[in-house]
C-alpha cells in the first residue's frame, strides 16, 4: 500500500490530497449526509417548516406501491438490459475471436456506441420508433402490429431495453471479447485435438474459463442500468406512460425536482446509496477472485 | 489456426458483419436523416439513403438560430460548451487524482489511510445518488449556470486515484532512491519521473474522462438554466420536446451527429489507448 | 502403432518458405526426435503433423494412411505442450477423461483409463485437484496421462521439458523414454536441446533453417556428422573448425600443422575435430598456449589460440589436469577422428 522507500511526513503530503479532499467533503460527502438528514424529514406543502419523522419516509416507499412497482421494474430492466448486450456481446466476441485476421478492424467497428450518450442513443432510437415518422413503426404496420410507445406501457420499456443494451454492447463485447484472447491457444489446440469441436469447445473450455468476465460484467452492467440509462428515459419516454418506464433513478429525479417532495426524494436516494454500496462490495469482493485466477 | 473449417469462418464473418450493421444501424439513419429537407423526414417512410442537404443543414445547425419552437443556444455555441466542460473534467479529475495517489503512495503521514477510505467512499456515490443535495450546495455557492459548477461535483472520483495508485506502486523504489541520491525533492521528483512514466496510463484515462464528461446528462441538465450555458447533449432533449409541435427532425438529427463526432472520433483515433484504459480502470 | 511418413513436406507463409522439402520415414514404435535452434521449423513441423498447422505441398502419412485433409481429432494423434495446456478449470481426472468422454467412451471403462495411466504416471493422488494445486513435474505428468489415455497411434512432444528446472528435466527426460519403450508408441520428440535430443532418441533429424541437415541415430550424427552444422551443434563443448588445405592422405592447417585424415580430399576444406578427441603429444602436430583453464570436475577444459594463428580452440582433457595457464601444449589424434568438410557447401566430404 505504502511504498516501501517513501517520504516522511510534512505539510506536502497534506497539501496534495487537499484539492482531493476538499471536492470530496464538499460535493460528496456532505450532499450525501445532507441526503441521508433530509431522508429524515418532512417538508409541508410550502416548504415553510420540516418535521423530523425518524424511518417514516422509509416506512412510506417502501409500502407505497408506485415505489415498489418501480423497484421491481428497475430489477427487469437491468436483467433485461444485461442479459440482452451480454448475449450480444457473447455471440460477437466468440466470432472475432476465431477470426484469424480482421479480430481488430471489427472491434473498432463495434465499440464506438460506447462514446454515444445514453441521452442519444435515446434519441435516436427514438427517431426509429416513431409512431408517426419511424421506420420500425411503419414495418410492423406492414405485417399488421401498430407500434405506439407513447400509448404502450409495455412497447415504452422494449424501446428503453433495447436503446440500453444497444450502447453497453460495446463495452461488454470488449471485455468479453479480451478475455477470451487470453487464454492460451495451446489450451484450445489440446482440446481440439481431444476430438471437442467449435460448439463443445465453446461451451466445456471457453465459456468456463471467462466467467470471471462475466461475473464482473453482470455487476457492471447493473449498476450502468440503475444509474446511467437516466438519460436514455427522460429523452424517450420520461417515465411513462403511466409511470411503466419510471425507474428508481428517474423517479429520485421526477420526485425530487419535479415533485419537490424532500424527504421523499431523500430517502429514495439514500436506498439507492445503500444498493450502490452492495453492488461495489460485490464487484471488489469478485475483483479479487479474478486476480487469485 | 485451429482447424480447417471454411464455412465456420464465413459465418463468423457474417455474424460479424450482421453485428457491425445492427450496431451502426441507429446512427446510419441519423446520418440520413440529417442530410434532407425538414419536409422530407415527415413522409413515411423516412428515407434510407442520404439526401443532399447534409452541408445546408450542417450550416443551419451550427450557426442558425437552431431548432424553431426551441429554446436552444447557436449549436456552435453548445459545442463549446460540450467541450469546456469535458476537457475541464478530464484535465481536472486527472490533475487531482494525480497529486493524491502521489500523496497516499509515497508519503507516510497521519490520516493517510483516513483520507485512502474517503476517496474510496466516493466510488459508491455516483451523482444521480447525491442530485437534490449537491445541486442546493451549488446554488448556495452560487455556481449555478458555470463552467465551475458544471465541472467541479464531478472531479473527485476515485477510480482515477485509484488506477494511479496502482500504477505507482509499481514503479521500482530504485527510481526514488536514485532520485534522492541526485538531490531530488519530492515534487521534482513527482514531476521529472513519475508523471513521465505514467504517460500511457495518463493519455489512456484522457480518453474515457473526455468522453465521460462530454456525455454527461442528468448533472449539467439540472444547473444549466440559462440557454448560452446548456451542453449540446442536454440540448437534444429540448430539442426532442420542441419536436412535438414543429418537427424538424433534419436539425435534430444533425445536432445529434454533431454532438456524437467528437467522442466517437476520440475513441476510434485512441482505441488502443481507450481499450487499455477501460480494461485497467474496471479492476 | 503405426509408422509416419514425411513427403517432401514444405510450409509457406505467403513468399517465407519456413520448411523445404522434408522428408523422412518413422518407424512403428520409434522415437525420434527433432531437433534444432530456435526458428529451424520443427514446432511447425510437429505441428503439421498434429494438424494444428496446414500444409503449403507435400504429405503426412499415418500407418499408410495420408492424413493431410483430416482434423487433428480424427488423426488419432495426442500431443503434449510446452505449457502442458492443462484445462485449469477441470480436476486431474476430467482433465485426463475429455478426450475419452468426447469419443463417447462409457464411463466405467474411461474411469478405468484414467486409474491406469494415473498409476504409471505415478500421479493417482492428484486425480482430484485442479492444475493449479500442481507444481511443474506434476503438471507435466497429467499432460502426459491425458496423452496415453486416449490410446493413441502417435505421440508428439513439443518441447515439453523447457519450463522445468535443469535437475527435474534431467529426471523427466529418462521417465519419458522409460515410458515410450513401455508402452511402444511412436514418438516425435521436438526440442532446442542437444543434449535432450541425444539422450532420448532412437533417431535424431536435425533442422536448420528449414532444412533437414542429417537424419540418424545419436552415434551417426556424433561419429559422422553431414555437415558443419551438424558437427557443431551435436556435441558439448563445440567441435573446433579450421579452414584447411586437404591433399590425400593428409590436410594442412593455415598454421602449417599437418593432420592424417582417412577423407580423400583435394583443395581447400573446412577441418574440424572435437575437444575431447585431442590426445596431449609432444610430437603431436597442433600446438596452443593455454590462455583459460575451465575445472569442471569430470574434465578440464583448456581455451586457446591454435598456435601461429587468432583462432580460438578447446581442448578437453579428462579429469583434474595440472595443466597451467601459460603452457604451451601439443596434441595428436588419429585420422579417423579428423573431419573434413567441403569448404563452400559445408557438407561431409566422402
Amino acid at each position: 500500500m505504502l511504498k516501501r522507500v517513501h517520504f516522511p511526513a510534512s505539510l506536502l503530503p497534506y497539501l496534495l490530497v487537499a484539492p482531493q479532499v476538499i471536492i470530496t467533503l464538499i460535493f460528496f460527502i456532505w450532499p450525501a449526509s445532507q441526503a441521508v438528514y433530509q431522508s429524515f424529514l418532512i417538508e409541508d406543502a410550502f416548504g415553510f417548516s420540516t418535521e423530523f419523522v425518524w424511518f417514516e419516509n422509509f416506512e412510506y416507499l417502501l409500502q407505497n406501491d408506485h415505489y415498489r412497482d418501480s423497484f421491481g421494474r428497475t430489477i427487469f430492466f437491468s436483467a433485461a438490459v444485461a442479459f440482452l448486450s451480454m448475449s450480444f456481446a457473447l455471440i460477437l466476441a466468440g466470432f472475432a475471436d476465431r477470426v484469424v485476421r480482421g479480430s481488430t478492424a471489427y472491434r473498432t467497428l463495434l465499440i464506438w456506441p460506447y462514446a454515444v450518450a445514453p441521452v442519444l442513443a435515446g434519441a435516436l432510437f427514438l427517431f426509429m420508433f416513431n409512431p408517426t415518422i419511424g421506420i420500425f413503426p411503419y414495418l410492423l404496420e406492414m405485417v399488421g402490429y401498430d407500434w405506439n410507445h407513447y400509448l404502450n406501457g409495455g412497447q415504452a420499456m422494449f424501446l428503453v431495453i433495447i436503446a440500453a443494451a444497444w450502447k453497453q454492447v460495446a463495452y461488454n463485447f470488449l471485455f468479453y471479447l479480451a478475455a477470451m484472447q487470453s487464454i492460451p491457444r495451446s489450451i484450445i489446440e489440446a482440446a481440439a485435438i481431444d476430438g471437442a469441436g467449435p460448439t463443445r469447445r465453446f461451451a466445456t473450455i471457453i465459456f468456463p474459463l471467462i466467467s470471471p468476465t462475466t461475473f464482473f460484467l453482470l455487476v457492471i452492467n447493473a449498476v450502468y442500468a440503475f444509474f446511467e440509462t437516466f438519460g436514455i428515459i427522460h429523452a424517450v419516454t420520461q417515465g411513462g406512460p403511466a409511470n411503466s418506464t419510471t425507474t428508481l433513478v428517474y423517479k429520485v429525479y421526477n420526485d425530487g425536482f419535479i415533485g419537490l417532495d424532500l424527504g421523499g426524494s431523500a430517502a429514495q436516494s439514500v436506498i439507492l446509496m445503500f444498493l450502490v454500496i452492495v453492488m461495489t462490495v460485490i464487484q471488489f469482493r469478485f475483483i479479487e477472485k479474478r486476480v487469485q485466477y | 489456426m485451429v482447424e480447417n473449417r471454411p464455412l465456420l469462418s464465413i459465418l463468423a464473418h457474417i455474424v460479424l458483419l450482421l453485428g457491425v450493421a445492427i450496431v451502426a444501424l441507429p446512427v446510419w439513419i441519423t446520418f440520413v436523416g440529417s442530410s434532407h429537407e425538414a419536409e422530407r423526414m415527415l413522409q413515411t417512410p423516412i428515407p434510407m439513403l442520404p439526401g443532399d442537404q447534409f452541408f445546408v443543414n450542417l450550416r443551419q445547425t451550427l450557426w442558425g438560430s437552431g431548432l424553431e419552437g426551441s429554446q436552444t443556444a447557436p449549436v456552435w455555441m453548445m459545442l463549446m460548451n460540450s467541450m469546456i466542460m469535458a476537457l475541464m473534467i478530464a484535465i481536472g479529475k486527472i490533475a487531482i487524482s494525480l497529486l493524491s495517489a502521489f500523496a497516499i503512495v509515497y508519503f507516510k503521514f497521519p490520516f493517510r489511510m483516513g483520507f485512502f477510505w474517503m476517496i474510496f467512499i466516493t466510488l459508491m456515490l455516483p451523482v444521480e445518488v447525491r442530485i437534490l443535495p449537491t445541486f442546493e450546495v451549488i446554488a448556495d455557492l452560487g455556481m449555478l449556470n458555470s463552467y465551475w459548477g458544471l465541472t467541479v461535483p464531478l472531479i473527485a472520483s476515485a477510480t482515477a486515484t485509484f488506477m494511479f495508485r496502482q500504477v505507482f506502486l509499481t514503479i521500482p523504489d530504485e527510481m526514488l532512491e536514485s532520485a534522492r541520491i541526485d538531490g531530488a525533492g519530492p515534487m521534482r521528483f513527482f514531476w521529472d519521473i513519475v508523471i513521465p512514466l505514467s504517460r500511457t496510463n495518463i493519455a489512456a484515462l484522457f480518453v474515457i474522462l473526455f468522453i465521460y464528461g462530454w456525455n454527461q446528462y442528468l448533472w449539467p441538465l439540472l444547473i444549466t438554466t440559462e440557454t448560452d450555458m446548456m451542453t449540446i447533449v442536454v440540448s437534444i432533449k429540448q430539442m426532442l420536446e420542441a419536436a412535438e409541435q414543429t418537427p424538424q427532425w433534419n436539425i435534430i438529427m444533425m445536432t445529434s451527429l454533431l454532438a456524437m463526432v467528437p467522442p466517437i472520433f476520440v475513441v476510434i483515433a485512441m482505441q488502443k489507448l481507450f481499450v487499455q484504459g477501460l480494461t485497467e480502470t474496471d479492476k | 502403432m503405426a509408422g509416419i511418413t514425411l513427403d517432401s513436406l514444405t510450409k509457406s507463409y505467403g513468399p517465407t518458405q519456413v520448411l523445404h522439402h522434408v522428408s523422412a520415414e518413422i518407424e512403428d514404435g520409434e522415437f525420434v526426435v527433432i531437433v534444432g535452434p530456435s526458428g529451424c521449423g520443427k514446432s511447425t513441423l510437429l505441428r503439421m503433423i498434429a494438424g494444428l498447422e496446414t500444409i503449403t505441398s507435400g504429405d503426412v502419412s499415418i500407418g499408410e494412411k495420408v492424413v493431410n485433409t483430416l482434423e487433428p481429432a480424427d488423426r488419432d494423434i495426442a500431443m503434449v505442450f510446452q505449457n502442458y495446456a492443462l484445462y485449469p478449470h477441470m480436476t486431474v481426472r476430467q482433465n485426463m477423461a475429455y478426450g475419452l468422454k468426447i469419443r463417447k467412451m462409457p464411463k466405467p471403462e474411461i474411469d478405468q483409463k484414467v486409474q491406469e495411466a494415473a498409476e504409471i504416471l505415478e500421479i493417482a493422488q492428484y486425480l482430484d485437484r485442479k492444475p493449479r494445486q500442481l507444481s511443474g513435474g506434476q503438471r507435466q505428468r497429467v499432460a502426459m496421462g491425458r496423452a496415453i489415455v486416449r490410446d493413441p497411434q502417435v505421440f508428439l512432444f513439443d518441447e515439453p521439458l523447457s519450463n522445468l528446472d535443469a535437475k527435474l528435466r534431467v529426471q523427466m527426460r529418462l521417465e519419458i523414454r522409460k515410458l515410450q519403450k513401455r508402452l511402444g508408441v511412436t514418438s516425435i520428440f521436438v526440442t532446442h536441446d542437444q543434449v535432450e535430443a541425444m539422450t532420448l532418441g532412437d533417431r535424431l533429424m536435425v533442422l536448420n533453417g528449414g532444412y533437414v541437415e542429417q537424419f540418424g541415430t545419436p552415434i551417426e550424427l556424433y561419429e559422422r556428422p553431414a555437415s558443419v552444422f551438424v558437427a557443431g551443434f551435436i556435441g558439448s563443448p563445440a567441435m573446433n573448425f579450421f579452414p584447411a588445405e586437404a591433399g590425400g592422405q593428409s590436410v594442412t592447417l593455415a598454421n602449417g600443422a599437418i593432420l592424417p585424415t582417412n577423407q580423400t580430399a583435394r583443395g581447400a576444406v573446412t577441418c574440424g575435430f572435437r575437444p575431447e578427441h585431442l590426445v596431449v603429444d609432444p610430437e603431436g602436430p597442433i600446438a596452443m598456449e593455454v590462455e583459460m583453464l575451465e575445472h569442471l570436475g569430470g574434465v578440464t577444459l583448456l581455451h586457446g589460440p591454435l598456435q601461429g594463428t587468432d583462432q580460438q580452440m578447446v581442448v578437453s582433457l579428462d579429469g583434474i589436469s595440472d595443466v597451467q595457464m601459460g603452457d604451451k601444449l601439443h596434441f595428436s589424434l588419429p585420422a579417423n577422428l579428423v573431419h573434413l568438410f567441403d569448404a563452400q557447401s559445408d557438407k561431409r566430404i566422402g
